[in-house]
């Protein structure tokens, strides 16, 4: 019998220990579901087995966009076959209101109406079709009133759903005054349907004591958990729900989801039934929320080089008829409208215009997209005020040595921007490629190249600070299987996987070991959205901390149980050291619960150093960036400015990869979606509000053949500086303004027809007939037609 | 109604006669693999292998379950994601997916794996080697918002690379077994009906007045999934041996009601070059595997890309009335307004067939199709042009439309003003396109504006008329550009390509 260490208790380090990093060079595992997406294992929501007494729900929806509800009449809905239940607003139990942060979402509407396809009422039938066919029955009259349909009215008319908000920095007006150079413009983004394949869906259980379990299909079933109580008028505690896997939500079953709980929610305990409620596609394109439009005006001013001195930017974002999310949402635009590049006076006003259309919310970036799009737009044109190649503004104006401020103070100090930006230069022969462009445009009448190279530097922390904290929950089991939960949700990206791997390296132990539960909201309890790419910082770094708490106890217990001393004991391979001697994992289990070891812990992990001061419009809401670049070559057809997207070479920074064919799967998917957005993904609305493209057959996102075959994806090696989860960086939503480069690359080739002389407006998204008129644009300026036009960019 | 389902004998005369595929599956047999993402035929989630007798060999090909009545399956093996593993062995199509991270959220992947496995097996059958565009044609109606594809692409070019068992070729015998003990049998379904005859067709017809002719269903099931309409019976005209058939007797060329896009694809692949380009760009894989070109014709959508190509071609249709009397009536007078055509529906017509003569088909043309998006989309406009140069000058012509008007529409005048001008007459071709101009008043909608819609008619014209001239233009489709096939530092040669009508562009 050795000698005991004095002291039997050890420091939790989990700085050290995610200070490490995952080894790229080993085979990493693939999607924990991968064997079951291909074999159709996988169980979505609407593949659970239905109960024999289940319901299924539809709405009546508005069919104007704002108006008085003078009457309704059900008693056609109510009698048709199969209908069980019909409710109205004053139905509902609780409150209402199920907005996720602020007021104003309905569940069904009262008075009045204030978009078309708001729900006024609700059917619960035995049969999907029945309730389908049921609420055409309805007869509704209403008063109609004016609406507001764009975001140009809603500034017009001074129609906020919230306050604006504005960030500076500098003497805007008087670096302006003395720039010799500035270009005076607008350029309006339209928004994204998020098209996520399963739709939106929940089935509610009543259970004992009128609680009720709730399957969703969210990215946050915590708020789901919430507003369900809170309609249903229960403590929270009654409300369970868990989601095991969404088919895709990108943003769009952040906050939206919680209405389909809500409602199954309040049928299922009227009716002592399970319901389900599925949107059909139609129904999910009309009544759910979609990426915001923005309409950006700017002024920049330049020097000679191209420069920038200043920037005044204002943005109003289309939030819809409601908050929803929207304040986020327009902050991230504008912290994002300098992209890569200093400003060094700016000022930034982003307006929350109020439109009586479907309450717009998250998508991927999360208003992110909709500054750095400004932010490319303004380099390009500059390049073209100046006659340089855009890729050298880029780099004159990114973020260095001595330009590392941004306009909201928060330093760029990692430094990487330029550097990633140039090896991507290199590697892509992005300079070679620029004069065959050239060579060949001069040549070839009827088709147009374009290229371009797009840097993107993403903030990574939710900018609602107190969305920075992740819980986890891990247990051991005797056989030595780890189970792990935690409040992330799996929509595809890979964050189940990502954790397994980080719980399997903390212990040491063989990921095969790990698995990654259902997200409940019983086991991890007021868990954040998997948003703001933030799923794997967070909810990874709680998980380690959960891993880190019960390793310590099993080296507390080896010490006290074997004698040896604290540096003595390591789990590395699977298998554990004491001193001299191994152990299997399990075997050490076994011992450890044998001898009373708890072998279960939660875990938690609040993001360090972030804070933003809102009155001040002041401060660090990101502890890290995110940066990549991306280079796109188009060739455009001059007869219909339809084009193909011909290669794209893609630099992005992951900091120190967990998994990097994951993470690799989400750059490829984020700037398809991306160029999606800026290419054949066009929304479209008519003169009374009601939305046009209902349907994949009008709404058009990317197949396999707009992809194109040279797709070169790299990550660029460097570990994150800042203390992240080993050293990784946040994924999901950064790649997506890769795309911008698709965008930028066009606007290159349509600028061709100018000879370079005129950068030509492009709208958002850039369709074929997008495209054909901007190139039509550059070909009147170079025959002088719309020289000196209002319309045109001026460059002074 | 009896056909295989995987390995399953299945025989359920129970059913709706719009029941589709996708609900049979997923509510009477919990096979909830397969999913609907739109329920429209647009995302391919829901897609599903169909295999049918060819020549005593089993042929496989993908459809969209979600629009197509399980009834239409009568005879056939039916085969759902849940057949293509065994255990731990996976098919090919699986294996590869699984290893290259082809899925993300996994919810499009069971429809995937299903068009990846249809190309699979008949490339392994015809021996044929799985190149990119293969790829991309057979997941041409398959969505994934995940992956950005490169990855699926990937898959599908390594099949068979690492394993190559695969569950649909160890049971080909049994299936074929199957299948043959389901031939002779009495129909028993009373509410869905396929003929294989025209006979039995007019029989079933006058028995059923009412009854609404369904052929591959894929608009026509629309009105089922997205309006909730329940219809009554359905006649399925698909199976009709006398429609079904491609003739060639020398001087023309007769193409049959019931021909699906992916056949006339077959049959134009080498002989009609343009028409197969513009083929590919209609609907996705699984959309072309069920539409037909009657339906297309008959359906009289405006924005329909089969009409222009027939007008194009002065076609002649061939109708038949309950009573078994034919007629026949040009193209140019089917169409009478919007969604309106000659067929009486009291006499309970049908059009059996199209008959265009191989001289014409020989002149040079041309079809343009413009949309949003390369794959799957409907036109926003669409040309199909026809020229025949005499002496220099254009002695014959057509400039047919669709998304141009209420109906698919030839632009009459701007033909005169090119009729009879020299070949290379710019002047002459300006003057047309003036017309033209006004001839032609489109509609703005979600697609495209009026005022695109009109320039595009003008420039598609005007790049046909200097294809006919000589110069080598690229059309883009899904297929990926080369600086070739730009026709970069090529130079184009006048008198081949201009007298050369089926010639492909360079």
């Amino acid at each position: 019998m050795r000698k005991l260490p004095n002291d039997l208790t050890i420091q939790k380090d989990n700085a050290k220990v995610a200070g490490q990093t995952f080894n790229n060079k080993l085979k990493q595992p693939i999607h924990e579901s991968a064997k079951k997406h291909v074999t159709g294992e996988a169980i979505y929501i609407d593949d659970m087995p239905e109960w024999p007494n289940e319901l299924h729900v539809a709405t009546g929806k508005s069919t104007e966009a704002h108006a008085d509800i003078v009457s309704i009449n059900l008693e056609k809905v109510r009698a048709y076959p199969g209908v069980i239940d019909v409710i109205v607003q004053s139905d509902i139990p609780g409150e209402v209101d199920v907005s996720p942060v602020l007021s104003g979402d309905l569940l069904l509407a009262g008075d009045f109406v204030h978009y078309i396809g708001q729900p006024i009422f609700a059917v619960a039938a035995t049969s999907f079709r029945a309730a389908k066919q049921a609420v055409e029955l309805a007869e509704i009259e209403y008063k109609i009133r004016e609406a507001t349909l764009h975001p140009k009215e809603s500034l017009a008319r001074q129609e906020f759903v919230l306050p604006t908000h504005t960030i500076s920095c500098g003497d805007v007006s008087a670096a302006m005054a003395s720039a010799p150079r500035k270009i005076k413009s607008d350029l309006y983004i339209k928004g994204q349907e998020h098209f996520y394949l399963e739709g939106q869906i929940s089935v509610a259980t009543p259970t004992e004591d009128n609680g009720v379990v709730v399957y969703a299909s969210s990215q946050h079933p915590a708020e789901v958990q919430k507003l369900v109580a809170k309609v249903l008028g229960v403590p929270v505690g009654q409300v369970l729900v868990e989601v095991r896997r969404m088919g895709g939500g990108f943003g769009g079953k952040e906050s939206q989801a919680a209405v389909l709980g809500c409602m199954a929610a309040v049928l299922a305990i009227r009716n002592r039934r399970p319901v389900k409620y599925r949107m059909p596609r139609q129904d999910d394109m009309v009544q759910t929320g979609k990426r915001h439009d923005f309409w950006n005006s700017y002024e920049v001013g330049f020097s000679e080089e191209g420069e920038i001195l200043s920037a005044e930017y204002d943005m109003v974002g289309k939030c819809g008829c409601t908050a929803d999310l929207s304040d986020g949402v327009i902050d991230r635009a504008m912290f994002h409208a300098d992209n890569a590049y200093f400003l060094p006076n700016a000022r930034i006003s982003g307006y929350r215009g109020k439109t009586h259309t479907v309450s717009n919310t998250a998508f991927r970036g999360f208003g992110g997209p909709k500054g750095v799009l400004l932010a490319e737009t303004v380099v390009e044109e500059i390049a073209c005020s100046v006659g340089k190649d855009a890729l050298d503004i880029r780099k004159l104006n990114c973020y260095q040595d001595g330009k590392s401020k941004t306009p909201y103070g928060q330093e760029v100090d990692e430094n990487v921007l330029l550097t990633l930006m140039e090896e991507l230069e290199e590697s892509s022969d992005y300079r070679a490629r620029r004069s065959a462009i050239q060579a060949f445009n001069k040549q070839s009448p009827f088709v147009k190249k374009g290229l371009a190279l797009t840097p993107v530097k993403f903030g990574i922390s939710f900018t609602s600070k107190h969305l920075n904290q992740g819980g986890a929950l891990v247990h051991i089991y005797t056989d030595g299987s780890v189970h792990v939960s935690h409040g992330g949700t799996e929509m595809g990206q890979g964050l189940y996987t990502k954790v397994a791997q980080i719980v399997a390296k903390t212990f040491g132990i063989d990921y095969q070991r790990v698995n990654v539960g259902s997200t409940r909201t019983d086991k991890v309890p007021n868990a954040s959205p998997t948003a703001a790419s933030a799923g794997t910082d967070l909810n990874g770094m709680a998980a380690l901390d959960a891993a880190q708490t019960i390793k310590v106890r099993l080296q507390e217990f080896a010490m006290e149980h074997f004698g040896i001393a604290a540096e003595e004991f390591a789990i590395e391979d699977d298998t554990v050291s004491l001193a001299k001697e191994t152990m299997s994992f399990p075997e050490f289990v076994k011992l450890a619960y044998m001898n009373r070891v708890s072998l279960s812990s939660t875990g938690f992990y609040k993001t360090p150093k972030i804070g933003y001061d809102r009155k001040a419009a002041k401060g660090r809401p990101f502890l890290y960036y995110a940066n990549g670049a991306a280079v796109a070559e188009v060739v455009v057809d001059t007869f219909t400015g339809e084009y193909k997207v011909t290669q794209v070479d893609i630099l992005h920074d992951v900091g120190a990869s967990i998994n990097s064919d994951i993470d690799i799967g989400q750059i490829e998917g984020a700037f398809v979606q991306g160029m999606g957005w800026l290419t054949s993904e066009e929304l479209s609305w008519d003169e009374k509000g009601r939305i046009t493209t209902n349907s994949p057959a009008n709404y058009k996102i990317p197949t396999s053949a707009d992809v194109p075959e040279k797709f070169n994806v790299k990550l660029f090696d460097r570990a994150n500086s800042e203390e992240s989860v080993y050293r990784s960086k946040a994924v999901g939503e950064p790649p997506l303004m890769l795309g911008i480069s698709v965008w930028c690359a066009l606007k290159d080739a349509c600028a061709a027809m100018s000879d370079h002389t005129f950068s030509p407006p492009l709208s958002v998204p850039a369709t074929p007939e997008a495209v054909f008129y901007s190139m039509q644009a550059a070909k009147e300026f170079s025959a002088g037609a719309v020289l000196n036009s209002e319309k045109s960019v001026k460059s002074l | 109604m009896k056909f295989v389902l995987n390995d399953e004998l299945i025989e359920d005369n129970t059913l709706p006669s719009d029941f589709s595929a996708l609900r049979y599956l997923r509510e009477k047999r919990g096979l909830t693999g397969t999913k609907e993402g739109c329920g429209s035929g647009d995302c391919g989630a829901c897609t599903l292998l169909v295999g049918a007798l060819e020549e005593g060999e089993l042929k496989y090909s993908t459809f969209n379950s979600c629009i197509t009545p399980v009834q239409s399956l009568d005879g056939k093996h039916v085969v759902s994601v849940e057949y293509l593993s065994d255990a731990d062995k996976l098919h090919p199509a699986q294996q590869a997916m699984v290893e290259h991270h082809g899925s993300q959220c996994g919810f499009c992947t069971p429809g995937i794996i299903l068009s990846l496995a249809s190309l699979y097996e008949n490339s392994q059958a015809s021996d044929k080697t799985i190149d990119r565009e293969s790829v991309c044609d057979a997941i041409s109606g398959n969505l994934c918002r995940c992956t950005g594809y490169r990855p699926i692409i990937d898959a599908g070019l390594s099949m068979g690379k690492e394993s190559a068992w695969s569950s649909l070729a160890d049971n080909t015998e049994s299936v074929k077994a199957k299948l043959a003990s389901l031939q002779g049998d009495a129909k028993a379904a009373n509410n869905y009906f396929q003929p294989q005859t025209l006979a039995e067709f007019l029989t079933i017809k006058a028995d059923h007045k009412d009854a609404t002719l369904v052929a591959g269903g894929t608009d026509l099931m629309l009105e089922n999934t997205q309006r909730f309409h329940d219809f009554g019976v359905l006649i399925d005209v698909s199976q009709i041996n006398e429609l079904t058939k491609i003739e060639d007797n020398g001087t023309q060329l007769t193409i049959g009601a019931s021909v699906t896009y992916s056949e006339l694809e077959q049959f134009s692949k080498t002989r009609y070059p343009h028409l197969y380009h513009l083929l590919e760009r209609i609907a996705s894989r699984q959309i072309r595997n069920r539409g037909t070109i009657g339906g297309n014709v008959a359906n009289a959508s405006p924005i329909a890309d089969m009409p222009p190509i027939l007008l194009a071609f002065d076609a002649d249709i061939q109708i038949i009335s309950l009573d078994g009397s034919q007629r026949t009536v040009s193209i140019h007078d089917f169409y009478q307004g919007y969604k309106q055509t000659v067929l009486t529906e009291g006499e309970g017509e049908v059009i059996a067939s199209f008959t265009m003569d191989l001289a014409t088909l020989a002149d040079f043309h041309r079809f343009y199709k413009v949309s949003k998006r390369m794959e799957d989309d409907i036109s926003s406009v669409m040309l199909a042009t026809r020229f025949a140069v005499t002496e220099g000058k254009i002695s014959d012509l057509r400039l047919a439309f669709g998304g141009m008007a209420a109906t698919p529409i030839r632009a009459k005048k701007a033909e005169a003003a090119l009729l009879n001008s020299d070949v290379n007459d710019e002047q002459a071709l300006s003057n047309a396109l003036a017309i033209l101009k006004d001839e032609l008043t489109p509609l703005s909608d979600m697609r495209a504006s009026a005022r695109y819609r009109s320039d595009m008619a003008c420039n598609l014209v005007r790049k046909a008329w200097l294809e006919l001239n000589g110069h080598s233009i690229p059309t883009f489709s899904g297929h990926p550009v080369s600086d070739a096939s730009l026709g970069y530092e090529l130079t184009s040669n006048t008198s081949q390509s201009a007298q050369q009508g089926g010639a492909s562009h360079a």
